[in-house]
């Protein structure tokens, strides 16, 4: 029905040929057909409810707690395709947090005019109480969330960074899980990379950040708004596997500079806070003054380096939409080295001729707010109606600083269970980066796919579901590690359904 | 343990407990009610359940008169009633999700699936004929949480805090369920057979007739059910019995959390020492709804102390 981007670069069938990774699955699809399939589904949404995979939805009326549809095909990587993504997704973390440890020190990128002074300083998400202050570690995003689309077989981009609070890694885990159960003869005939070790992954980056003087076992402790938040499961199953506390912000309190939580044996000592609260609310008396969720005092604390925070408050002007064309530059910039991983070309529409560009291409292009996460306030160029095409040409012509724009990219397509059979379904990808003394992902990541023919937003809230992600090893891999033993490298990667209001 | 955490296992104890308890009590007043004529008008069997649950002034506030129908609505389907077991479903699911990560795979599934369960039912699972179906389907899901807790649970802080919830809440039970039949127990109350009926409907709420008969190998007598109820360290429901583990769980946690001790520990162990020395015809003679209503309040406040010394957050 809407007119799919020309040539979709599909994963599994690519110009009729069936790409290697997929071959067992080709193999499966033929052999298995759409009812024993859909039949695989409807145990699968069972197997959710049951444990709860839900986000919450307290707002609209209707049932609070909604699934994400869980599409039971896999996305699947090969080693060698991960591998490239892998290195790409280390550099850019790795440059996007020197750029964060400089624009809160001595700002020479700005100094060596690479970016404009004003679109840092100026912008929303650069934090003045964080200025001339480095985070224990000196680390700022210390989980990343960079969201990938891929156009070809070589040709991956970088759409966004998230370096706030990036969510949706517990989909990355259970949709695993659910595989397992409902399918575990095909992890026999597929050499698939694990990501169960996540949370110990997670556990031991968050204490790689404790203060030093949190001694040889960090306290750890999980921030969460509460079970009203949309991502809440996601926070207590993260706790859950940590093994470590969920804490709100009534159950912490500081006193003398250090942070303790209410026990009931009295008080004790927090040193690594893993906060799922947005920096505003962080603190009522640093930030919003009206904010019942933050803990009072926790900003002075963190500043006189008695606790560590992650991420870092202010660490948002890294993923900027505005400054996010710039971060191939800051990979040369600060490591010297070439990006591996592209961005998407961005149109800025404060620039006049990228305005001019984009007002005149409106249809082609995807226009996004320079701030704001979740698809919304968002105009898709060739699926908008002429209105909301005149409408965002004036909202632009309004506030050009708030708006950049994109071509649409011809998003691959992975074969996904559909009420007329399998069907090509645009696909991103969610790989999740941990940074603490060193860089770990696990392989894959999360894939969010648009459920609608056609679509090309893979947001939850706007009718996108999730698949299991999976990286196998290809043959020869496979007998070199049969030989030579376990040969495993440290990598960790997961996505978010960004179904989540308040976070990325 | 966290002290939210602490008090979200404790109150999911208690409503969990709760809801069963309701059922229970429940069953035992159908089964009066259709005995009623002619040992006794229905509408004062619905009034006493709706008394020993502490759902009644609710209640008057929202229906004109007392009908089977309306006191059963009330007590199993309507949220409105924070005693009855809708409210105890819904909020002892409501802190099982905020402290997931303290429970068991297990005692998740069986909370959170029957609170699924829950949602689907509507007005004609508690009409006529299904309602004692109903009533058992509730028992037995509070059975089975309780089991995965007894099962599954590391006995830590959080068994120990959820487990004190559910005894202190199947104590106060107890003393309500004796308690809204007290006149059966008054010195001169009659052996017949409204009477015996309303001790057999004691019995039966507590699911203790057979047990009744395997400790005393007699016929009910006024004196002895309340014995068994009270003082009976046998029956897991007697007052003797939660009150003997109250204290028991509120030692050991004393004991986890440092030593430190309060208020709570000493009116647990009151409470269980002064049921311990006590003989029944001394209850009985100085009349059992005094008794009785004295217990209730004590456990109210060791309720609160309990949160005062655990579950509040004490402040350094």
């Amino acid at each position: 029905m809407a007119d799919r981007p020309a040539a979709a670069f599909d994963e599994m069938n690519a110009e009729g040929v069936i790409r290697p990774p997929y071959a067992e699955m080709a193999r499966f699809l033929d052999a298995t057909g759409q009812e024993a399939l859909d039949q695989k589904r409807r145990e699968a949404e069972v197997l959710f409810r049951r444990i709860g995979v839900t986000f919450a939805v307290y707002t609209e009326g209707g049932d609070p707690e909604r699934l994400i549809p869980f599409d039971v095909i896999p996305r699947i990587l090969s080693r060698a395709e991960w591998d490239r993504l892998g290195q790409g997704l280390e550099q850019r973390v790795r440059a996007l947090n020197a750029f964060l440890a400089d624009v809160y020190g001595p700002k020479e990128i700005i100094k060596a005019g690479r970016i404009p002074a004003e679109l840092v300083l100026e912008n929303e998400g650069y934090l003045k109480q964080m200025e001339g202050f480095t985070p224990p570690g000196g680390v700022y995003t210390v989980i990343s969330g960079i969201d990938l689309v891929r156009t070809g077989a070589d040709e991956f981009y970088v759409l966004e960074d998230n370096c706030r609070t990036p969510s949706g890694v517990s989909y990355m885990l259970e949709n695993r899980e659910a595989m397992l159960r409902l399918f575990p003869e095909l992890f026999t005939r597929h050499r698939i990379a694990p990501v169960s070790h996540y949370p110990e992954e997670l556990l031991e980056t968050l204490k790689s950040i404790a203060p030093a003087g949190a001694g040889a076992e960090p306290k750890v402790v999980v921030l969460t708004p509460g079970p009203y938040n949309s991502a809440y499961y996601e926070h207590s199953f993260l706790a859950d596997e940590m093994g470590v506390e969920l804490v709100e912000g009534a159950d912490l309190f500081v006193r003398d500079l250090q942070v303790f939580m209410r026990t009931t044996a009295g008080p004790q000592k927090v040193d690594v806070i893993y906060r799922r609260i947005d920096d505003d609310y962080l603190d009522p008396e640093a930030f919003r003054a009206d904010s019942a969720l933050g803990v009072p005092g926790l900003m002075a604390a963190y500043k006189a380096g008695n606790v560590a925070l992650a991420n870092a408050p202010g660490a948002g002007i890294a993923d900027d939409k505005a400054v996010y064309p710039y971060v191939p530059e800051m990979v040369r910039f600060y490591l010297g080295e070439e990006p591996i991983l592209s961005n998407v070309p961005t149109f800025m529409c404060e620039r006049e001729a990228d305005r001019e560009h984009v007002l005149a291409n409106l249809d082609k292009l995807v226009v996004k707010l320079a701030r704001g996460s979740g698809g919304y306030g968002m105009l898709v160029g060739p699926h908008a109606t002429e209105e909301q095409r005149a409408d965002f040409a004036a909202r632009i012509r309004a506030r050009p600083g708030d708006y950049i724009a994109q071509p649409t990219l011809a998003l691959s397509t992975v074969p996904t269970l559909c009420e007329e059979g399998f069907a090509p379904r645009h696909v991103d990808l969610r790989p999740f980066v941990l940074f603490g003394r060193t860089v770990r992902m696990v392989p894959g990541g999360l894939t969010r796919v648009a459920l609608r023919d056609g679509s090309l937003v893979v947001n939850s809230s706007q009718g996108g579901g999730t698949k299991d992600t999976w990286v196998v090893e290809d043959f020869f891999a496979q007998q070199s590690q049969t030989l030579g033993g376990m040969t495993q490298t440290q990598t960790l990667t997961t996505i978010p359904p960004a179904a989540t209001s308040g976070e990325d | 343990m966290l002290s939210r955490t602490a008090d979200c296992l404790f109150w999911l104890g208690r409503y969990s407990e709760r809801a069963g308890n309701v059922a229970r009590g429940l069953a035992a007043t159908l089964r009066m009610a259709l005995l009623a004529n002619p040992l006794s008008a229905a509408d004062d069997e619905w009034r006493a359940l709706l008394i020993a649950t502490g759902c009644e002034p609710g209640f008057r506030e929202r229906h004109a008169g007392l009908t089977q129908d309306a006191a059963v609505q009330w007590l199993t389907l309507d949220s409105g009633n924070p005693g009855g077991i809708a409210a105890g479903i819904e909020a002892a699911r409501r802190n099982a999700r905020t402290v997931r990560t303290a429970l068991t795979v297990d005692m998740w599934e069986a909370i959170n699936d029957t609170w699924i369960e829950f949602r689907r039912l509507d007005s004609s699972a508690i009409r006529g004929d299904r309602l004692p179906g109903f009533l058992d389907w509730v028992r037995s899901r509070t059975l089975l949480f309780n089991g995965a807790a007894a099962d599954t649970m590391l006995r830590n802080d959080a068994w120990r805090f959820c487990h004190l919830g559910t005894i202190l809440e199947r104590a106060d039970n107890t003393a309500r369920l004796l308690d809204v039949r007290h006149p059966a127990f008054a010195a001169e109350a009659a052996e017949d057979a409204a009477n015996y009926a309303q001790w057999q409907a004691v019995l039966r709420s507590v699911s203790a007739l057979r047990a009744f008969q395997h400790v005393y190998h007699a016929r009910l007598s006024p004196a002895r059910v309340a014995e068994l109820l009270l003082l009976r360290p046998e029956l897991p429901r007697s007052l003797l019995a939660c009150y003997r583990r109250v204290e028991q769980t509120l030692d050991a946690i004393a004991e986890a959390n440092g030593g430190q001790r309060g208020e709570c520990h000493r009116l647990a162990g009151a409470l269980h020492g002064r049921l311990r020395q006590g003989d029944v015809d001394g209850i009985l003679e100085a009349g059992l709804h005094d008794f009785l209503t004295g217990i209730i309040d004590q456990n109210m406040l060791l309720g609160q102390e309990i949160g005062q010394f655990y579950l509040n957050g004490r402040q350094p």
